[in-house]
């Protein structure tokens, strides 16, 4: 690890009933959160499980976005993964009722292997890159407050945020266009 | 080479990009084995989380202003959110026609 990147520079580890050492402690359990859910959600065979571990990884994230000086974007983590998309994709899975199909086995034999080791070689490449690269720190010049987020979106970013604005729209009829064509009633 | 403690792991950079890379990785995974369209898409959820978590650790650690990677991820949320909206009505309808969701039976353009 890359000493100069650690922001308070601690030179004595904290103790364990500090408050950073409490701190620690709910960001490892938290870190243990993203990844079990993780797993869940990949590994899980009924997808009601998978959701459900995908629903536990996004609350693992929205810990970690608080702990990146980020509480709004927690906050939307959490109204948008936890609240809306994972919520869609269960209604989706109680409508389509999905059953995975075990009289066939799996698709071939190789799939699990290979998928394994492809995702491993991609997640090992990430890993050595980010721990042998120096990243370099720049000075803040803002604070990155929730105040300051708003002033951004609403000049330098506005035509970013219609444009999303325009996109959602379009997604929402587009979702109901599809949804309904084939419908015998 | 001074050591973190385990206890100060969160205010290391690398922690988030490695917890990232581990995320993308469950990602690939599920899309790769994943045999029913709503597995897969829930295994692209996860790669978009990946790269939400590595875009707000770089804001935090490296970027000089914090708002741009909390504005983009939030862009990403909302990609995010209409892809589950298109993807999911996509999936109602093949189911409506195919009564099936699987990868394995949407076979009618195979040559």
């Amino acid at each position: 690890m890359n000493p100069s990147l650690a922001v308070t520079a601690t030179t004595a580890a904290p103790g364990l009933l500090t408050a950073d050492g409490l701190t620690g402690v709910v960001f490892l359990i938290m870190v243990a959160t993203t990844i079990t859910g993780g797993i869940i959600a990949c590994c899980a065979r009924r997808l009601v499980r998978a959701v459900a571990g995908l629903v536990v990884c996004f609350i693992g994230m929205a810990a970690l976005y608080y702990f990146l000086n980020s509480p709004f974007v927690a906050m939307m983590q959490m109204l948008i993964y936890v609240g809306a998309v994972c919520i869609t994709i269960a209604f989706a899975i109680m409508l389509a009722a999905p059953e995975e199909k075990v009289k066939h086995g799996p698709s071939s034999p190789l799939s699990g292997p290979l998928g394994l080791i492809t995702a491993g070689i991609v997640a090992f490449g990430m890993v050595v890159m980010a721990l042998r690269t120096t990243f370099t720190k720049a000075p803040k010049v803002n604070g990155g407050s929730v105040k300051e987020i708003g002033i951004q979106l609403l000049t330098q970013y506005s035509m970013v945020f219609e444009l999303v604005s325009i996109v959602l729209l379009i997604a929402i009829i587009g979702a109901l266009v599809i949804g309904r064509a084939g419908r015998s009633k | 080479m001074q050591t973190i403690s385990i206890l100060s792991l969160h205010n290391s950079l690398q922690t988030y990009l490695v917890l990232a890379a581990l995320l993308f990785g469950m990602g690939i995974y599920g899309l790769v084995t994943r045999r029913t369209l709503i597995g897969m898409l829930i295994a692209a959820e996860l790669l978009l989380a990946a790269a939400s978590l590595n875009f707000m650790a770089f804001n935090r650690f490296t970027a000089p202003d914090p708002t741009v990677g909390q504005i983009f991820t939030l862009f990403i949320m909302a990609i995010a959110a209409a892809e589950a909206a298109i993807g999911l009505s996509i999936v109602i309808a093949v189911y409506r026609n195919y009564k099936s969701i699987d990868t394995e039976d949407l076979v009618e353009l195979k040559g």
